[in-house]
């Protein structure tokens, strides 16, 4: 009797560890074999170069958003700030070719523009939530609706368009390749190594999860709880800023449409990566696989006729609902029980 | 003549209640009735099981022995509250109001009046103003909870409870947070209470306020009855003998003397925050202080305020006789000084989290090589902790939610001693631990003051503040009533200051 109680244990910890922790990377796995068996062109290099390069956008601002969530914060504002930092990028660039003409200089500018901007943004979000003592919801809110209306006017409600030779000199970052990977998914890879480390393996990634976990025990244990919290909407702002470099020689223009729904999708990645939505507990990898999976959905949805493309956003929602509804139940706990 | 027998049955009688949790015994054969329209007072020191007696006469604790009889009837109280409907209302300290909600809306909470369909708020403020009438309470039933002073809430509580016919009213330490004027006005209306036949159980650290209003008395110690009274046969005095009368064992280490020519580490002169007035003292190298007085006496908030939690408004603090005031707890743990807090599931540990990130939270920035947390010196702090401090756990990667309160006491220590600290502040070292861990933990604090660290225990347990501490300092209402020394620690002493009967207001 006692060896099966203990082997049930056993293996009901076994099932526990699977859909906490493997869980999405299972998700992701099942997911190529339904798309290859589809078409078996999903799997071609070209496909799956596509795939990465798409996630990428999602992927960078994804990592930003667990540090917020996993700090117990919410930032909602990261889909606007994207398009409004987009717009302020073409704008400082068409308007910096007359005098440092059509070269990479003028790109950096933008870059860099678009890095202050996002560094600035993250921290106004971050000290109005803190020393402003505003819920993040709300403030997040608010900044949302202020960032999209600010890029709605820029662009006058239509588009704003990159110059067209400066299109030509950016270009590459979006569409190039180096050692065989196009330039975002390099990016992607570099972002999620580097907020991996911060997370797991640094003091500022420890104080993240202590905070999220219980505000009072972090300030009681000498942590800095104003400072970091504020600091977590800085790198989203970062990451936020990051993408955009990447997204605006995709398309080459900007307007009220950019980046709608990203943060959506950005929350939607970190939480099927198991990362916590009250806080106190993040995994980066998780959120790749999150921001790999919702990518995935869309692009085996353009390869098959059986369900409408129509009804991608349809698919992530009820991936999103099965994901946490697998994380919720305790799975060991019941079959202990029964 | 029938009258009469059922005014001298209880309403609410134990007899014999025994209760363990787990196996750890709290009360032993304890008898205790309330009969109807008397006010029958509860006192003892913390940890003498008063909560616990009013928890089984209230159902929310099933007793492990012994028998309760609600009208002379043998019962069994549904758990969880439900004996409300018996008539049988405890009404907790920290009280079940919804905030945001009227007065009349939460007296008629679960049970609603309603016509056609839709609520009938005429009739329900009517019938709340009424109530109001009755116990002579000037509040609009219109008013919002959180509008209220804290003496009105607690009688929106009972008046609550009366208009659920309760025939009995537990009050666990209903004037710990009135004050004088508001105790007055609350007596007053505990007064009519009782005069209508209502059977009052009141719980108590205010000897005082015990002789001004109770008809009867009831002294646990250590979970036995000691005695049971009417109000008129105890003196003041008595009553605190009887609650405290008891030899200290060796459950407290030999006290090595205290050096009067040692170092002042720690001068407070005049600190006052928004609770506390005017608080001075001093802290020596190698000694153990102690802070005594009743909860909400603002003995915690003194080291709070001084350690960077709460504002000051005024006051010196030095530490080494250098003037300084910390803006963080950062601050003052470089300084050498670390609070632990008594709160050790809210504001101590991060219960989700394994043993290792909580061991090295408050000291991180020592485990940081370059850019990284130095993950093998976190291992060995652990190790290290687990061996000093005896820390048992069934494996190292348990979550510190899953230890025991002892354990997770110890696990606290070792947390901030990793900080490396001169001063340290242990705020309730032993609430809510069994005598063994007890016993080891004073042991730690006696051992760290001959390492030459300077410990301040905050405790409203006396005898452990008479069996560990050089010094005590004595608490009430924000300031400090005295300061004991030698001899002069004894429990009488301390509850005399305590509870307001001598005072010197102490100014350092």
């Amino acid at each position: 009797m006692a060896e099966t109680t203990a082997g049930e244990t056993k293996n009901s910890r076994l099932r526990n560890f699977d859909f906490k922790t493997m869980g999405p990377a299972i998700a992701l796995l099942i997911l190529c074999i339904i798309g290859f068996s589809l078409n078996s062109a999903f799997l071609s290099e070209g496909n799956i170069t596509n795939l990465l390069t798409r996630s990428a956008f999602i992927g960078i601002i994804a990592v930003g958003a667990t540090f917020v969530i996993t700090a117990g914060g919410i930032d909602l504002s990261v889909g606007s700030m994207a398009a409004v930092i987009a717009g302020i990028m073409i704008i400082v660039m068409n308007n910096a070719v007359e005098t440092l003409g059509t070269g990479v200089a003028t790109v950096l500018l933008g870059c860099g523009c678009s890095v202050i901007l996002g560094l600035g943004a993250g921290w106004v979000n971050g000290f109005l939530t803190t020393k402003g003592k505003i819920e993040a919801f709300i403030v997040t809110l608010g900044t949302m609706g202020i960032f999209r209306s600010l890029v709605t006017y820029f662009a006058d409600g239509g588009t704003l368009s990159l110059d067209f030779d400066l299109r030509g000199t950016y270009r590459p970052v979006y569409y190039e390749a180096f050692f065989g990977l196009p330039i975002p998914v390099w990016v992607f890879i570099i972002v999620s190594i580097a907020g991996w480390i911060l997370l797991n393996r640094t003091a500022f990634g420890r104080y993240c999860t202590a905070i999220g976990s219980n505000e009072a025990v972090a300030r009681y244990s000498a942590i800095k709880v104003d400072r970091i919290k504020t600091w977590t909407y800085v790198i989203q702002g970062l990451c936020v800023a990051l993408a955009t470099i990447i997204y605006v020689p995709r398309l080459g223009s900007a307007s009220s449409s950019t980046g709608v729904l990203w943060e959506l999708e950005a929350i939607a990645a970190v939480i099927i990566g198991g990362t916590v939505l009250k806080g106190g507990y993040g995994r980066i990898g998780g959120t790749i696989l999150g921001a790999l999976i919702l990518t995935t959905i869309g692009n085996i949805l353009n390869f098959t006729d059986m369900i409408s493309n129509y009804l991608n956003g349809t698919m992530q929602g009820l991936i999103i609902i099965v994901a946490v509804w697998l994380q919720r139940a305790d799975w060991g706990r019941k079959s202990s029980k029964e | 003549m029938l009258d009469s027998v059922q005014a001298e049955t209880p309403v609410l009688a134990a007899e014999r209640v025994s209760k363990s949790f787990g196996a750890i015994p709290v009360l032993f054969s304890v008898s205790f009735d309330l009969r109807a329209g008397e006010v029958h007072a509860l006192i003892g020191e913390n940890g003498a099981g008063k909560s616990t007696l009013m928890k089984v006469l209230s159902g929310f604790h099933p007793a492990t022995s012994g028998t309760l009889r609600v009208d002379g009837e043998e019962v069994t109280l549904p758990p969880n509250g439900q004996a409300e409907d018996m008539g049988i209302v405890l009404i907790h300290q920290e009280l079940n109001l919804a905030e945001q909600m009227t007065v009349e809306e939460n007296i008629f909470l679960g049970r609603e009046q309603s016509r056609n369909g839709f609520l009938d708020r005429a009739a329900m403020t009517e019938a709340v103003r009424k109530m109001f009438l009755d116990v002579g309470l000037d509040i609009s039933p219109k008013a919002r909870i959180s509008s209220l002073s804290i003496a009105e809430k607690q009688m929106v509580e009972i008046v609550k409870a009366m208009s659920r016919n309760a025939r009995v009213l537990i009050m666990d330490e209903p004037t710990a947070v009135l004050t004088e004027a508001e105790t007055t006005v609350f007596f007053a209306q505990v007064e009519k209470l009782k005069a209508k036949g209502t059977a009052i159980m009141f719980v108590s650290h205010k000897l005082q306020e015990v002789q001004a209003i109770a008809d009867r008395v009831t002294i646990l110690r250590d979970g036995q009855w000691i005695a049971t009274k009417p109000t008129g046969e105890f003196t003041l005095d008595a009553m605190a003998q009887m609650m405290v009368g008891r030899e200290l064992s060796d459950l407290y280490p030999p006290m090595n003397e205290a050096d009067v020519d040692a170092e002042r580490v720690l001068e407070i002169e005049g600190l006052t925050t928004q609770n506390i007035r005017n608080v001075s003292f001093d802290l020596r190298k190698g000694e153990v202080l102690g802070f005594s007085g009743l909860i909400g006496s603002g003995r915690t908030e003194v080291f709070e305020a001084i350690c960077g939690l709460k504002d000051i408004d005024s006051g010196v603090i030095r530490v080494h006789g250098e003037e300084v005031r910390f803006a963080s707890v950062a601050d003052a743990r470089d300084a050498g000084i670390c609070y632990l807090t008594k709160d050790r599931k809210e504001k101590g540990l991060l219960l989700e989290q394994e043993m290792r990130p909580n061991m090295t939270l408050l000291a991180l920035p020592r485990f940081v090589k370059g850019f990284m947390i130095d993950r093998d010196a976190e291992q060995e702090a652990l190790a290290r902790g687990i061996r000093r401090f005896d820390i048992r756990a069934r494996d190292p990667k348990v979550k510190a939610g899953d230890l025991s309160g002892g354990n997770q006491q110890k696990l606290l220590l070792a947390k901030i001693m990793e900080a490396d600290p001169k001063i340290v502040i242990i705020d309730e070292p032993t609430r809510g631990i069994d005598v063994g861990t007890k016993q080891q933990i004073y042991h730690f604090i006696a051992a760290l003051a001959a390492e030459g660290m300077s410990v301040v225990v905050i405790s409203s347990e006396m005898p452990e503040i008479i069996g560990v501490c050089h010094r005590v300092f004595v608490m009430r209402d924000g300031q400090i009533m005295g300061a004991l020394t030698g001899d002069a620690i004894n429990e009488t002493e301390i509850v005399r200051y305590a509870a307001g009967l001598k005072g010197e207001k102490h100014h350092g």
